[in-house]
């Protein structure tokens, strides 16, 4: 897979003298969709915004489809639909006008067909001729997913597609993006709810203080997150993990008063029951169990934290 | 040149303007009219003649002026400023755009609507006074200039003004004045002393001159200046656009 967006040590530093992106680097690849995640402010919004033209770099480079952002923006950014955060739409215009409008501004011609097919993939058609105004939050959302998708960009920015957004909204939303990439559009999106980067990103980005902090394939990052604990608190505390338990690489809990087993939720071996059993054995007297599970919360928790 | 970007820019432009058609047109009639009936018929009656051009028929490029460098101001820089209060301008600012296609859309159809009004307002003088055009080419191509120069200015304050109060400062508080004080309803022949030395630092003065020598053939000051102070401030905006641009002063951060 060839990278379609290339991000080279980009900084901006805004005239108020906040950095809001410290030397990011990012590829992304064609046809993915990448999650970036984190919290308010991390500069989510300011990397988008720079890839898209919105505001200028300090320092550092962007080519979107190998065309640099600024000197050959036109090529660039005809290749890029950016749905922005905020709604922001002209109240008093027509949806069919103001998805029409997108994609002349882009440099297309006029293609009512096309923007026929883009209203009815997001269920706009019967709204073509309302005003934007009187339309529901949820569906000017979706008017401005049609503008960003007018001149059928290769790739698609959503900034916080389903802030705001009501749950039965946001599973449709996924399923817009989904439908997206199987047309072979590359998605990249920003959020802070950890549950939509796991339900629909292929990657997953995290970023804060103007910093990404590590881009992994969403799988990788599931493993990790498999990861579940049994907790096993004993009766009788022990001083250390009893000799025939060596094989399931038990840590010793507080004070000796609990075992800690550490497991794959996702793996094929499951040995919760041997262990249970051969606690027995050894003559261990248990008094409760519990499980954890570590989620994308907790590395996403633990690696802002060790940042800031 | 993205000319589908420049023609929709321009068409949505025009639609507004359309779809407000009655404020759009009707307003300026009836205010020409307005001011036909004071300045023209109740006041005129005791100036009448000014040289020897009816004091009805001498207002009538003055309140063309007044109309169309308004008109001009206000609709070229509310605009401009819409998108930027509202936030739709990320959409021009993230488009395969370039400044001069913004500005030949936005400026463009600014101008093509003050041009209309300008001719409307043409068109209801002739239902009140007998008005002579002694060179109509120079009279269309000077109200083409005009409403593209104030255009362009609009546009600037457009992207200036933060707010609404500031989108109204500087045409209530510099243009009606100079517009005025440019002897639309007067010669500046007609000061006093010392008053027509100040009057000429007005560059509208000029504009007004060699828009009504368009008219009547008489000028207040000579033509060649008039039309040099227009090229200049016409010059200027679009430098302080280029600049505008170049800078993303007040649009890119």
């Amino acid at each position: 897979m060839s990278s379609i967006i290339s991000v080279r040590n980009l900084t901006k530093t805004y005239q108020s003298g906040f950095q809001a992106l410290k030397s990011v680097s990012l590829e992304v690849e064609e046809g993915e969709i990448l999650a970036l995640l984190g919290p308010n402010g991390a500069g989510k919004t300011t990397l988008i915004s720079t890839i898209c033209g919105i505001v200028q770099a300090t320092s550092g480079s962007v080519t979107v489809g190998g065309h640099d952002v600024v000197r050959h923006f036109r090529a660039a950014r005809s290749l890029i639909g950016l749905v922005p955060q905020e709604i922001a739409l002209e109240p008093f215009e027509k949806v069919f006008d103001a998805v029409s409008f997108s994609r002349g501004l882009f440099g297309r011609p006029a293609d009512p067909a096309y923007v026929e097919k883009v209203l009815r993939q997001l269920s706009l058609w019967d709204k073509q001729d309302s005003l934007i105004m009187p339309l529901s939050g949820g569906m000017k959302r979706r008017v401005l997913i049609a503008k960003a998708l007018a001149h059928q960009p290769r790739v698609l920015f959503l900034d916080e597609p389903t802030a705001g957004v009501d749950v039965e909204l946001r599973k449709d939303m996924w399923e817009v993006v989904a439908g997206l990439k199987a047309e072979g559009v590359t998605i990249i999106l920003t959020t802070h709810y950890i549950e939509e980067a796991e339900a629909i990103a292929d990657r997953v980005g995290i970023i804060n203080n103007g910093e990404i902090l590590l881009v992994q394939d969403k799988a990788d990052l599931m493993k990790q997150m498999g990861r579940k604990e049994l907790h096993v608190d004993l009766a009788e505390p022990v001083q250390a993990v009893p000799e025939a338990l060596a094989k399931y690489g038990l840590a010793l809990g507080p004070a000796g008063r609990s075992l800690i087993y550490t497991y794959d939720a996702h793996g094929e071996r499951r040995d919760i029951a041997t262990l249970l059993s051969d606690l027995n054995a050894v003559g261990l007297r248990i008094t409760d169990l519990a499980t954890r599970e570590s989620s994308l919360e907790d590395i996403f928790v633990g690696l802002v934290r060790g940042r800031s | 040149m993205n000319y589908p970007a420049i023609w929709v820019i321009f068409r949505k432009e025009m639609a507004r303007f359309f779809r407000t058609i009655i404020e759009s047109l009707i307003s300026p009639v009836i205010s020409t009219s307005l001011y036909f009936v004071v300045f023209g018929a109740a006041i005129g009656s005791k100036i009448e003649t000014v040289g020897d051009i009816s004091y009805g028929a001498f207002i009538v490029p003055g309140l063309i002026m007044l109309t169309v460098i308004t008109q001009s101001v206000s609709n070229a820089s509310f605009a401009i400023n819409f998108p930027k209060f509202m936030g739709t301008i990320y959409e021009l600012l993230s488009a395969p755009v370039s400044y001069l296609e913004i500005v030949i859309g936005y400026v463009g159809a600014a101008t093509a609507k003050s041009v209309l009004i300008g001719l409307v307002i043409l068109l209801t003088a002739f239902l009140f006074v007998d008005l002579p055009i002694a060179h109509p080419v120079v009279m269309l191509a000077l109200l083409a200039l005009t409403s593209f120069s104030f255009s362009l200015f609009g546009f600037i304050i457009g992207i200036w003004a933060k707010d609404f109060q500031q989108l109204q400062l500087i045409p209530l508080l510099v243009l009606t004045p100079l517009i005025f004080l440019g002897g639309s309803f007067y010669s500046v022949d007609m000061l006093p002393g010392v008053w027509r030395t100040i009057a000429l630092f007005n560059p509208v003065v000029y504009l007004m001159s060699v828009f009504r020598w368009s008219f009547f053939n008489t000028a207040d000051v000579p033509i060649g200046i008039s039309l040099l102070a227009v090229a200049v401030f016409t010059g200027l905006c679009l430098a302080v656009v280029w600049w505008i641009f170049k800078t993303g002063w007040r649009i890119r951060q």
